[in-house]
Protein backbone atom coordinates (compact mmCIF):
# COMPACT_ATOMS: atom_id res chain seq x y z
CA UNK A 1 0.00 0.00 0.00
CA UNK A 2 1.23 3.50 -0.37
CA UNK A 3 2.22 6.10 2.80
CA UNK A 4 1.63 9.67 2.53
CA UNK A 5 3.66 11.55 4.83
CA UNK A 6 3.76 14.97 5.18
CA UNK A 7 7.30 15.50 6.17
CA UNK A 8 10.64 15.58 4.53
CA UNK A 9 11.42 12.19 6.04
CA UNK A 10 10.31 9.45 4.84
CA UNK A 11 11.18 7.50 7.24
CA UNK A 12 9.32 6.46 10.23
CA UNK A 13 10.88 8.85 12.37
CA UNK A 14 9.46 11.38 10.60
CA UNK A 15 5.75 10.89 10.74
CA UNK A 16 6.38 10.51 14.90
CA UNK A 17 6.26 14.39 15.27
CA UNK A 18 2.64 15.00 15.82
CA UNK A 19 0.58 12.15 13.64
CA UNK A 20 -2.34 10.70 16.10
CA UNK A 21 -3.32 7.70 15.71
CA UNK A 22 -5.97 7.30 13.23
CA UNK A 23 -8.54 6.26 16.13
CA UNK A 24 -9.40 10.40 16.50
CA UNK A 25 -12.87 11.93 15.38
CA UNK A 26 -15.70 10.94 16.34
CA UNK A 27 -16.63 12.07 20.04
CA UNK A 28 -18.62 9.22 21.28
CA UNK A 29 -21.43 10.10 23.17
CA UNK A 30 -20.84 9.37 26.59
CA UNK A 31 -17.47 11.07 26.04
CA UNK A 32 -19.71 14.35 25.16
CA UNK A 33 -22.28 14.08 28.21
CA UNK A 34 -19.10 14.29 30.28
CA UNK A 35 -16.78 16.89 28.86
CA UNK A 36 -16.62 19.94 30.55
CA UNK A 37 -15.34 21.91 27.14
CA UNK A 38 -14.96 20.09 24.28
CA UNK A 39 -13.07 21.34 21.53
CA UNK A 40 -13.92 20.98 18.14
CA UNK A 41 -13.41 22.16 14.50
CA UNK A 42 -15.47 22.78 11.09
CA UNK A 43 -16.41 19.55 9.91
CA UNK A 44 -16.17 17.11 12.99
CA UNK A 45 -19.19 15.72 13.80
CA UNK A 46 -20.49 15.87 17.50
CA UNK A 47 -23.16 13.78 18.13
CA UNK A 48 -26.42 11.92 16.57
CA UNK A 49 -29.34 14.61 15.37
CA UNK A 50 -31.86 12.09 16.98
CA UNK A 51 -30.76 12.82 20.35
CA UNK A 52 -30.26 16.32 20.25
CA UNK A 53 -31.02 19.57 18.73
CA UNK A 54 -28.67 21.60 16.61
CA UNK A 55 -27.66 25.33 17.83
CA UNK A 56 -25.44 28.26 16.43
CA UNK A 57 -22.10 26.97 14.85
CA UNK A 58 -23.44 23.52 14.06
CA UNK A 59 -25.65 22.12 11.20
CA UNK A 60 -27.23 18.33 10.32
CA UNK A 61 -26.42 16.10 7.51
CA UNK A 62 -27.95 13.06 7.57
CA UNK A 63 -27.59 11.48 10.73
CA UNK A 64 -25.48 14.12 12.19
CA UNK A 65 -24.95 17.14 13.98
CA UNK A 66 -21.93 18.43 12.76
CA UNK A 67 -19.52 21.21 13.86
CA UNK A 68 -19.03 24.29 11.54
CA UNK A 69 -16.67 26.47 13.17
CA UNK A 70 -13.67 25.89 15.58
CA UNK A 71 -14.43 26.23 19.20
CA UNK A 72 -16.18 25.05 22.31
CA UNK A 73 -18.80 23.16 22.26
CA UNK A 74 -21.48 23.71 24.86
CA UNK A 75 -24.73 21.84 25.72
CA UNK A 76 -27.83 23.14 27.23
CA UNK A 77 -30.32 20.33 27.96
CA UNK A 78 -30.68 18.77 24.51
CA UNK A 79 -29.63 21.76 22.13
CA UNK A 80 -25.67 21.89 21.32
CA UNK A 81 -24.08 24.61 20.21
CA UNK A 82 -20.57 25.38 19.44
CA UNK A 83 -19.24 28.91 20.35
CA UNK A 84 -16.46 30.35 17.99
CA UNK A 85 -13.75 30.93 19.85
CA UNK A 86 -12.68 33.89 17.23
CA UNK A 87 -15.38 35.60 15.97
CA UNK A 88 -16.96 38.82 15.28
CA UNK A 89 -19.98 40.49 17.34
CA UNK A 90 -23.47 38.50 17.67
CA UNK A 91 -25.87 41.49 18.67
CA UNK A 92 -28.51 40.51 21.49
CA UNK A 93 -31.28 43.08 22.42
CA UNK A 94 -30.27 44.84 25.33
CA UNK A 95 -26.30 44.83 24.63
CA UNK A 96 -24.36 47.98 25.06
CA UNK A 97 -22.15 48.84 21.65
CA UNK A 98 -19.82 51.14 21.01
CA UNK A 99 -19.80 51.86 17.20
CA UNK A 100 -18.60 54.65 14.22
CA UNK A 101 -21.01 56.48 12.33
CA UNK A 102 -20.16 55.48 8.99
CA UNK A 103 -23.32 57.18 6.74
CA UNK A 104 -25.93 59.56 6.79
CA UNK A 105 -29.00 58.10 5.00
CA UNK A 106 -32.78 59.56 5.11
CA UNK A 107 -33.99 59.60 8.52
CA UNK A 108 -30.97 57.15 9.92
CA UNK A 109 -27.15 56.51 10.30
CA UNK A 110 -25.64 53.88 9.22
CA UNK A 111 -23.13 52.60 12.65
CA UNK A 112 -20.06 49.64 12.10
CA UNK A 113 -20.43 47.89 15.69
CA UNK A 114 -18.20 45.27 14.55
CA UNK A 115 -20.93 42.97 13.65
CA UNK A 116 -21.88 41.11 10.18
CA UNK A 117 -23.64 44.24 8.94
CA UNK A 118 -23.64 47.59 9.94
CA UNK A 119 -26.11 48.93 12.50
CA UNK A 120 -28.85 51.51 11.91
CA UNK A 121 -29.56 54.33 14.57
CA UNK A 122 -33.22 55.88 13.23
CA UNK A 123 -33.16 59.68 13.57
CA UNK A 124 -36.41 58.46 16.13
CA UNK A 125 -34.53 57.04 18.31
CA UNK A 126 -32.28 59.99 19.62
CA UNK A 127 -32.71 62.48 22.04
CA UNK A 128 -32.92 66.07 20.57
CA UNK A 129 -30.61 68.06 22.08
CA UNK A 130 -31.86 70.02 25.14
CA UNK A 131 -33.97 66.55 26.02
CA UNK A 132 -36.80 67.87 24.63
CA UNK A 133 -39.53 65.30 23.48
CA UNK A 134 -41.15 65.41 20.44
CA UNK A 135 -41.98 64.08 16.89
CA UNK A 136 -39.16 64.36 14.61
CA UNK A 137 -39.81 67.00 11.96
CA UNK A 138 -38.46 67.35 8.67
CA UNK A 139 -36.10 70.51 10.01
CA UNK A 140 -34.39 67.67 12.32
CA UNK A 141 -33.92 65.44 9.28
CA UNK A 142 -32.35 68.42 7.84
CA UNK A 143 -29.79 68.99 10.63
CA UNK A 144 -28.68 65.70 11.08
CA UNK A 145 -25.43 66.14 10.73
CA UNK A 146 -25.55 68.49 13.48
CA UNK A 147 -26.33 65.13 15.89
CA UNK A 148 -23.88 63.09 14.18
CA UNK A 149 -21.35 62.68 11.65
CA UNK A 150 -19.47 60.55 9.60
CA UNK A 151 -16.89 59.26 11.67
CA UNK A 152 -18.71 59.96 15.20
CA UNK A 153 -18.36 57.46 17.86
CA UNK A 154 -21.05 56.85 20.16
CA UNK A 155 -22.48 54.85 22.51
CA UNK A 156 -25.71 52.93 22.18
CA UNK A 157 -27.96 49.86 23.23
CA UNK A 158 -29.08 47.60 20.73
CA UNK A 159 -32.97 47.91 20.58
CA UNK A 160 -34.39 45.50 17.92
CA UNK A 161 -33.79 43.65 14.81
CA UNK A 162 -34.43 44.01 11.42
CA UNK A 163 -35.77 40.98 9.10
CA UNK A 164 -32.14 40.49 7.38
CA UNK A 165 -30.40 40.36 10.94
CA UNK A 166 -29.27 43.88 10.84
CA UNK A 167 -29.41 45.38 14.41
CA UNK A 168 -31.29 48.58 15.23
CA UNK A 169 -29.70 51.03 17.99
CA UNK A 170 -31.21 53.86 20.46
CA UNK A 171 -29.32 56.24 22.61
CA UNK A 172 -32.68 57.03 24.17
CA UNK A 173 -30.97 57.83 27.83
CA UNK A 174 -28.81 60.40 28.95
CA UNK A 175 -26.03 57.27 29.29
CA UNK A 176 -25.96 56.86 25.48
CA UNK A 177 -24.84 59.06 23.25
CA UNK A 178 -21.97 60.94 21.23
CA UNK A 179 -18.10 60.00 22.97
CA UNK A 180 -15.54 62.60 23.56
CA UNK A 181 -12.68 63.27 25.56
CA UNK A 182 -10.47 59.69 25.19
CA UNK A 183 -9.93 56.92 22.82
CA UNK A 184 -10.64 54.03 21.28
CA UNK A 185 -9.20 50.59 21.14
CA UNK A 186 -10.32 47.59 19.91
CA UNK A 187 -10.21 43.83 21.49
CA UNK A 188 -12.39 40.77 20.10
CA UNK A 189 -15.77 40.91 21.11
CA UNK A 190 -15.58 37.30 23.32
CA UNK A 191 -13.01 39.01 25.84
CA UNK A 192 -15.87 41.44 26.84
CA UNK A 193 -18.19 39.64 28.95
CA UNK A 194 -21.62 40.68 30.48
CA UNK A 195 -21.22 42.47 33.87
CA UNK A 196 -23.83 44.39 35.98
CA UNK A 197 -22.39 47.95 34.53
CA UNK A 198 -20.25 48.78 31.30
CA UNK A 199 -19.50 51.83 32.70
CA UNK A 200 -16.44 51.46 35.03
CA UNK A 201 -14.71 54.55 36.86
CA UNK A 202 -11.51 53.71 37.44
CA UNK A 203 -9.84 55.59 40.90
CA UNK A 204 -7.23 56.89 38.38
CA UNK A 205 -9.55 59.57 36.53
CA UNK A 206 -10.54 57.28 34.30
CA UNK A 207 -13.60 55.82 32.68
CA UNK A 208 -13.99 53.03 30.46
CA UNK A 209 -17.42 51.91 28.54
CA UNK A 210 -16.77 48.43 27.86
CA UNK A 211 -19.16 48.32 24.84
CA UNK A 212 -19.95 44.27 24.18
CA UNK A 213 -19.15 44.29 20.58
CA UNK A 214 -15.05 44.56 21.68
CA UNK A 215 -15.26 48.22 21.11
CA UNK A 216 -13.79 50.27 24.59
CA UNK A 217 -13.88 53.49 24.59
CA UNK A 218 -10.82 54.69 27.40
CA UNK A 219 -11.92 58.84 28.34
CA UNK A 220 -11.08 61.49 30.95
CA UNK A 221 -13.68 60.68 34.05
CA UNK A 222 -16.82 63.29 33.86
CA UNK A 223 -17.80 64.88 36.92
CA UNK A 224 -20.97 63.78 38.28
CA UNK A 225 -22.52 67.30 38.76
CA UNK A 226 -22.62 67.55 34.73
CA UNK A 227 -24.34 64.05 34.73
CA UNK A 228 -27.66 64.86 36.83
CA UNK A 229 -30.84 66.09 34.84
CA UNK A 230 -30.51 69.53 35.45
CA UNK A 231 -26.67 69.70 34.37
CA UNK A 232 -28.28 68.27 30.86
CA UNK A 233 -26.44 71.11 28.61
CA UNK A 234 -28.37 71.18 25.10
CA UNK A 235 -25.07 72.34 23.67
CA UNK A 236 -22.76 69.32 25.08
CA UNK A 237 -24.53 66.46 23.97
CA UNK A 238 -23.50 66.62 20.22
CA UNK A 239 -20.58 69.49 21.29
CA UNK A 240 -17.80 67.97 18.63
CA UNK A 241 -15.34 70.04 20.88
CA UNK A 242 -13.70 67.66 23.53
CA UNK A 243 -12.67 69.19 27.16
CA UNK A 244 -9.09 70.29 28.14
CA UNK A 245 -7.67 67.47 29.02
CA UNK A 246 -4.41 67.65 31.27
CA UNK A 247 -1.41 65.44 31.28
CA UNK A 248 -1.77 63.32 34.19
CA UNK A 249 -4.94 62.15 32.71
CA UNK A 250 -3.47 61.72 29.30
CA UNK A 251 -0.89 59.66 30.96
CA UNK A 252 -3.56 57.58 32.68
CA UNK A 253 -5.96 57.22 29.74
CA UNK A 254 -2.91 55.58 27.37
CA UNK A 255 -1.90 53.78 30.53
CA UNK A 256 -4.76 51.87 30.82
CA UNK A 257 -5.15 51.79 27.01
CA UNK A 258 -2.31 50.23 26.96
CA UNK A 259 -3.15 47.29 29.49
CA UNK A 260 -6.43 46.57 27.53
CA UNK A 261 -4.11 46.16 24.39
CA UNK A 262 -1.97 43.86 26.12
CA UNK A 263 -4.70 42.09 28.09
CA UNK A 264 -6.61 41.57 24.13
CA UNK A 265 -2.96 40.59 22.74
CA UNK A 266 -3.02 37.22 25.51
CA UNK A 267 -6.51 36.73 25.00
CA UNK A 268 -7.85 37.49 28.77
CA UNK A 269 -11.26 38.53 29.43
CA UNK A 270 -11.27 42.18 31.03
CA UNK A 271 -13.39 42.73 34.04
CA UNK A 272 -13.41 46.28 36.21
CA UNK A 273 -11.71 44.14 39.05
CA UNK A 274 -8.58 42.70 36.73
CA UNK A 275 -8.59 45.95 34.90
CA UNK A 276 -8.87 47.47 38.67
CA UNK A 277 -5.33 45.43 40.04
CA UNK A 278 -3.59 45.40 36.10
CA UNK A 279 -3.83 49.38 36.74
CA UNK A 280 -2.61 48.65 40.89
CA UNK A 281 0.39 46.65 39.26
CA UNK A 282 1.44 49.38 36.40
CA UNK A 283 1.28 52.10 39.15
CA UNK A 284 3.37 50.19 41.30
CA UNK A 285 6.11 49.01 38.80
CA UNK A 286 6.63 52.80 38.22
CA UNK A 287 7.16 52.27 34.66
CA UNK A 288 7.39 54.28 31.51
CA UNK A 289 3.36 53.81 29.67
CA UNK A 290 4.59 52.93 26.28
CA UNK A 291 7.05 49.87 28.05
CA UNK A 292 3.86 48.25 28.70
CA UNK A 293 3.88 47.29 25.32
CA UNK A 294 7.08 45.33 24.98
CA UNK A 295 8.67 43.59 28.17
CA UNK A 296 6.50 44.96 30.81
CA UNK A 297 3.64 44.12 29.62
CA UNK A 298 4.59 40.26 29.49
CA UNK A 299 5.29 40.67 33.15
CA UNK A 300 1.61 42.41 33.85
CA UNK A 301 0.21 39.37 32.21
CA UNK A 302 2.33 36.73 34.24
CA UNK A 303 1.52 38.78 37.46
CA UNK A 304 -2.25 39.16 36.38
CA UNK A 305 -2.46 35.02 35.70
CA UNK A 306 -0.59 34.28 38.24
CA UNK A 307 -3.03 35.65 40.65
CA UNK A 308 -6.37 34.20 39.21
CA UNK B 1 11.97 15.36 -21.77
CA UNK B 2 14.00 18.47 -22.78
CA UNK B 3 15.24 19.31 -19.13
CA UNK B 4 18.55 18.93 -17.77
CA UNK B 5 17.39 17.87 -14.24
CA UNK B 6 16.13 14.32 -14.30
CA UNK B 7 12.02 14.85 -12.57
CA UNK B 8 12.32 11.37 -11.20
CA UNK B 9 15.86 9.34 -11.69
CA UNK B 10 16.50 6.01 -11.70
CA UNK B 11 16.54 5.59 -7.72
CA UNK B 12 12.57 6.93 -6.89
CA UNK B 13 13.61 10.10 -6.39
CA UNK B 14 12.27 13.62 -7.32
CA UNK B 15 14.92 16.19 -7.57
CA UNK B 16 14.25 17.94 -4.48
CA UNK B 17 14.95 14.12 -2.79
CA UNK B 18 11.32 13.19 -1.73
CA UNK B 19 9.60 9.72 -3.10
CA UNK B 20 7.09 10.03 -5.92
CA UNK B 21 4.53 10.45 -3.17
CA UNK B 22 6.03 12.17 -0.40
CA UNK B 23 4.37 15.68 0.15
CA UNK B 24 6.44 18.69 1.47
CA UNK B 25 6.87 20.03 4.95
CA UNK B 26 4.20 22.29 5.60
CA UNK B 27 3.94 24.86 8.35
CA UNK B 28 0.84 26.83 9.28
CA UNK B 29 1.53 30.07 11.14
CA UNK B 30 -1.40 31.83 13.11
CA UNK B 31 -0.36 35.50 14.35
CA UNK B 32 -2.71 37.71 13.56
CA UNK B 33 -1.81 40.25 10.67
CA UNK B 34 -3.51 43.84 11.39
CA UNK B 35 -7.26 44.31 12.05
CA UNK B 36 -7.95 41.07 9.80
CA UNK B 37 -10.51 39.16 11.39
CA UNK B 38 -8.63 35.86 10.65
CA UNK B 39 -5.08 35.23 9.20
CA UNK B 40 -2.76 32.55 8.68
CA UNK B 41 0.68 32.02 7.12
CA UNK B 42 1.06 29.07 5.19
CA UNK B 43 4.32 26.88 3.57
CA UNK B 44 4.10 24.45 1.37
CA UNK B 45 7.86 23.75 1.52
CA UNK B 46 9.17 26.74 -0.64
CA UNK B 47 5.94 27.94 -1.35
CA UNK B 48 4.60 30.65 1.44
CA UNK B 49 1.30 32.19 1.33
CA UNK B 50 -0.23 35.11 3.69
CA UNK B 51 -3.76 35.05 3.53
CA UNK B 52 -5.93 37.55 5.74
CA UNK B 53 -9.61 37.47 6.08
CA UNK B 54 -12.23 40.33 6.77
CA UNK B 55 -15.66 39.89 7.35
CA UNK B 56 -18.44 38.94 7.56
CA UNK B 57 -19.10 43.13 7.42
CA UNK B 58 -21.02 45.29 5.29
CA UNK B 59 -20.32 45.29 1.86
CA UNK B 60 -18.33 48.53 0.49
CA UNK B 61 -20.82 48.81 -2.71
CA UNK B 62 -24.42 48.42 -2.88
CA UNK B 63 -24.12 46.83 -6.14
CA UNK B 64 -21.92 43.86 -4.38
CA UNK B 65 -24.49 42.93 -1.92
CA UNK B 66 -26.72 39.84 -2.55
CA UNK B 67 -30.16 40.22 -0.32
CA UNK B 68 -30.09 36.47 0.60
CA UNK B 69 -26.49 35.29 1.11
CA UNK B 70 -22.82 36.79 1.80
CA UNK B 71 -20.61 37.79 -1.01
CA UNK B 72 -17.30 36.46 -1.08
CA UNK B 73 -14.92 38.84 -2.28
CA UNK B 74 -11.25 37.42 -3.44
CA UNK B 75 -8.16 39.37 -4.18
CA UNK B 76 -4.68 37.89 -5.30
CA UNK B 77 -1.31 39.95 -5.23
CA UNK B 78 1.70 38.18 -6.32
CA UNK B 79 4.65 39.60 -4.74
CA UNK B 80 7.90 40.78 -7.75
CA UNK B 81 9.73 38.87 -5.27
CA UNK B 82 7.90 35.37 -5.32
CA UNK B 83 9.08 34.12 -7.97
CA UNK B 84 12.27 33.18 -9.61
CA UNK B 85 12.22 35.69 -12.58
CA UNK B 86 11.53 38.99 -10.88
CA UNK B 87 8.69 40.27 -12.58
CA UNK B 88 5.80 42.76 -11.68
CA UNK B 89 2.12 42.02 -12.15
CA UNK B 90 -0.48 44.43 -12.27
CA UNK B 91 -3.51 43.88 -10.75
CA UNK B 92 -5.54 43.25 -13.48
CA UNK B 93 -3.31 40.78 -14.62
CA UNK B 94 -5.94 37.75 -16.82
CA UNK B 95 -4.01 35.48 -14.67
CA UNK B 96 -4.49 36.51 -11.29
CA UNK B 97 -8.11 37.44 -12.00
CA UNK B 98 -8.70 33.86 -13.34
CA UNK B 99 -6.65 32.20 -9.65
CA UNK B 100 -9.01 34.66 -7.75
CA UNK B 101 -12.00 33.57 -9.18
CA UNK B 102 -10.92 29.94 -9.03
CA UNK B 103 -10.83 30.24 -5.23
CA UNK B 104 -13.74 32.04 -5.25
CA UNK B 105 -15.67 28.99 -7.04
CA UNK B 106 -13.97 26.85 -4.57
CA UNK B 107 -15.39 28.21 -0.83
CA UNK B 108 -18.96 29.27 -2.42
CA UNK B 109 -19.76 25.40 -1.75
CA UNK B 110 -18.09 24.90 1.42
CA UNK B 111 -18.70 28.64 3.21
CA UNK B 112 -22.44 28.90 4.75
CA UNK B 113 -23.01 32.15 3.50
CA UNK B 114 -26.55 31.84 3.89
CA UNK B 115 -25.90 32.51 7.19
CA UNK B 116 -24.57 36.49 6.49
CA UNK B 117 -27.18 38.11 4.17
CA UNK B 118 -26.39 41.26 2.89
CA UNK B 119 -22.90 40.82 4.29
CA UNK B 120 -19.46 40.04 2.84
CA UNK B 121 -16.44 38.34 3.49
CA UNK B 122 -12.94 39.30 2.19
CA UNK B 123 -10.17 37.30 1.35
CA UNK B 124 -6.80 39.03 0.31
CA UNK B 125 -4.17 36.43 -0.57
CA UNK B 126 -0.89 37.45 -0.46
CA UNK B 127 1.78 35.27 -2.29
CA UNK B 128 5.22 35.66 -0.58
CA UNK B 129 7.44 33.16 -2.01
CA UNK B 130 6.11 30.45 -5.05
CA UNK B 131 7.73 27.47 -5.81
CA UNK B 132 4.59 25.76 -7.35
CA UNK B 133 1.45 24.80 -5.88
CA UNK B 134 0.30 28.26 -5.78
CA UNK B 135 -3.60 27.17 -6.01
CA UNK B 136 -3.52 24.96 -3.38
CA UNK B 137 -1.58 27.09 -1.13
CA UNK B 138 -3.78 29.50 -1.69
CA UNK B 139 -6.83 27.43 -1.05
CA UNK B 140 -5.73 25.67 2.11
CA UNK B 141 -4.23 29.39 3.55
CA UNK B 142 -7.90 30.47 2.66
CA UNK B 143 -9.56 27.53 4.45
CA UNK B 144 -6.99 27.93 7.48
CA UNK B 145 -7.91 31.76 7.67
CA UNK B 146 -11.58 31.45 7.31
CA UNK B 147 -11.84 28.60 10.35
CA UNK B 148 -9.41 31.59 12.00
CA UNK B 149 -12.14 33.91 12.03
CA UNK B 150 -14.95 31.78 12.67
CA UNK B 151 -16.67 31.82 9.77
CA UNK B 152 -18.76 29.11 9.47
CA UNK B 153 -17.49 26.13 7.05
CA UNK B 154 -19.14 22.74 5.71
CA UNK B 155 -15.86 21.28 6.10
CA UNK B 156 -12.07 21.88 5.72
CA UNK B 157 -11.46 22.20 2.10
CA UNK B 158 -7.76 20.98 1.14
CA UNK B 159 -6.28 21.13 -1.89
CA UNK B 160 -2.93 19.51 -3.62
CA UNK B 161 -1.30 19.08 -7.18
CA UNK B 162 -0.83 15.71 -8.65
CA UNK B 163 1.14 14.99 -12.06
CA UNK B 164 2.35 12.25 -13.83
CA UNK B 165 6.18 11.52 -15.62
CA UNK B 166 6.05 9.16 -18.13
CA UNK B 167 3.94 6.43 -16.17
CA UNK B 168 4.75 7.07 -12.60
CA UNK B 169 2.32 9.82 -10.77
CA UNK B 170 3.67 12.09 -7.80
CA UNK B 171 2.35 14.85 -5.54
CA UNK B 172 3.01 17.94 -4.29
CA UNK B 173 4.54 19.50 -7.66
CA UNK B 174 7.32 21.85 -7.43
CA UNK B 175 7.29 24.84 -10.12
CA UNK B 176 10.66 22.46 -11.92
CA UNK B 177 7.89 19.86 -12.07
CA UNK B 178 4.87 21.89 -12.88
CA UNK B 179 7.28 23.22 -15.98
CA UNK B 180 7.47 19.78 -17.14
CA UNK B 181 4.84 17.41 -15.99
CA UNK B 182 1.12 17.37 -16.82
CA UNK B 183 -0.76 17.88 -13.66
CA UNK B 184 -4.35 18.31 -12.04
CA UNK B 185 -5.15 20.58 -8.73
CA UNK B 186 -8.13 18.25 -6.80
CA UNK B 187 -9.87 20.17 -3.72
CA UNK B 188 -11.58 18.34 -1.86
CA UNK B 189 -13.77 18.28 1.38
CA UNK B 190 -12.67 15.21 3.56
CA UNK B 191 -14.90 14.82 6.27
CA UNK B 192 -18.53 15.12 3.70
CA UNK B 193 -15.99 13.49 1.31
CA UNK B 194 -17.01 15.89 -1.52
CA UNK B 195 -14.52 17.26 -4.34
CA UNK B 196 -15.18 21.39 -4.84
CA UNK B 197 -12.37 21.66 -7.55
CA UNK B 198 -10.85 19.72 -10.22
CA UNK B 199 -8.67 21.83 -12.75
CA UNK B 200 -5.93 21.32 -15.12
CA UNK B 201 -4.10 23.62 -17.56
CA UNK B 202 -2.17 21.26 -19.28
CA UNK B 203 -3.26 18.18 -21.03
CA UNK B 204 -2.98 15.07 -19.13
CA UNK B 205 -3.77 11.73 -20.69
CA UNK B 206 -7.31 10.58 -19.52
CA UNK B 207 -6.21 6.90 -18.49
CA UNK B 208 -4.26 8.54 -15.70
CA UNK B 209 -6.60 10.82 -14.86
CA UNK B 210 -8.21 8.75 -12.89
CA UNK B 211 -4.90 7.16 -10.77
CA UNK B 212 -4.06 10.57 -9.95
CA UNK B 213 -7.66 11.90 -8.94
CA UNK B 214 -7.66 9.00 -6.38
CA UNK B 215 -4.57 9.47 -5.15
CA UNK B 216 -4.96 13.52 -5.14
CA UNK B 217 -7.84 13.08 -2.71
CA UNK B 218 -5.67 10.85 -0.56
CA UNK B 219 -3.47 13.16 0.32
CA UNK B 220 -6.24 15.56 0.65
CA UNK B 221 -6.87 13.66 3.98
CA UNK B 222 -2.99 13.70 5.09
CA UNK B 223 -3.35 17.49 4.70
CA UNK B 224 -6.35 17.63 6.57
CA UNK B 225 -5.00 16.12 9.58
CA UNK B 226 -2.11 18.59 9.39
CA UNK B 227 -4.79 21.62 8.96
CA UNK B 228 -6.63 20.51 11.59
CA UNK B 229 -4.16 19.95 13.88
CA UNK B 230 -3.17 22.95 13.68
CA UNK B 231 -6.36 24.45 14.11
CA UNK B 232 -7.03 22.41 17.48
CA UNK B 233 -4.25 23.29 19.08
CA UNK B 234 -4.96 27.34 18.16
CA UNK B 235 -8.31 26.57 19.96
CA UNK B 236 -6.98 25.18 22.75
CA UNK B 237 -4.41 27.95 23.41
CA UNK B 238 -7.12 30.80 23.41
CA UNK B 239 -9.51 28.73 25.29
CA UNK B 240 -7.17 28.21 27.84
CA UNK B 241 -6.06 31.66 27.76
CA UNK B 242 -9.74 32.61 28.26
CA UNK B 243 -9.71 31.39 31.58
CA UNK B 244 -7.03 33.35 32.74
CA UNK B 245 -8.27 36.45 35.03
CA UNK B 246 -11.87 34.80 35.48
CA UNK B 247 -14.20 31.87 36.76
CA UNK B 248 -16.59 31.66 33.52
CA UNK B 249 -16.18 27.34 33.91
CA UNK B 250 -18.44 27.88 37.25
CA UNK B 251 -21.73 28.54 36.34
CA UNK B 252 -21.48 26.51 33.14
CA UNK B 253 -20.09 23.48 34.71
CA UNK B 254 -22.83 23.70 37.07
CA UNK B 255 -25.49 23.23 34.65
CA UNK B 256 -23.58 20.72 33.16
CA UNK B 257 -24.07 18.99 36.22
CA UNK B 258 -27.48 19.45 37.27
CA UNK B 259 -28.23 18.11 34.04
CA UNK B 260 -26.62 14.83 34.26
CA UNK B 261 -27.64 13.82 37.71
Amino acid sequence: MLSFVSFSHPTDHGSTHHHLPDTEDLLDVADFESSRSKLTCPGEIITSSQAFMRGHGTYVDKEDVIASVAGTVERVNKLVTVRAIRTRYNPEVGDLVVGRITEVQPRRWKVDANSRQDAILMLSSVNLPGGVQRRKLESDELQMRNFFEEGDLLVAEVQAFFSDGAMSLHTRSLKYGKLRNGQLVTVPPILVRRLKSHFISLPCGVDLILGLNGYIWVSKQVGDSDQGEEGFDAEAVYSNQNDDVDNATRTAISRVSNIIRVLADHFIPLTDTLLLEAYEWVIEQEGETKDLLGDAGEALVAAVSSRG
Amino acid sequence: MGSRVEILNDGGFRSDGRRQYELRDISIDFSLQGTADGSVTIHHGLTQVLVSVFGPREAKSRAQTIHDRANINVEVNIAAFSTGERRKRSRGDKRILELASTIKSTFEPAIQTHLYPRSQIDVFIQILQLDGGLLPACINGTTLALAAAGIPLFDFVCAITGGVHSASPMLDLTTLEENDIPHITVAMMPKTERVTLVTMETRLHVDRFEEIFGLAVDAGKVIHKEMKLAVQARTSSLVSSLGVGSKPEGDRGMAMELDDS
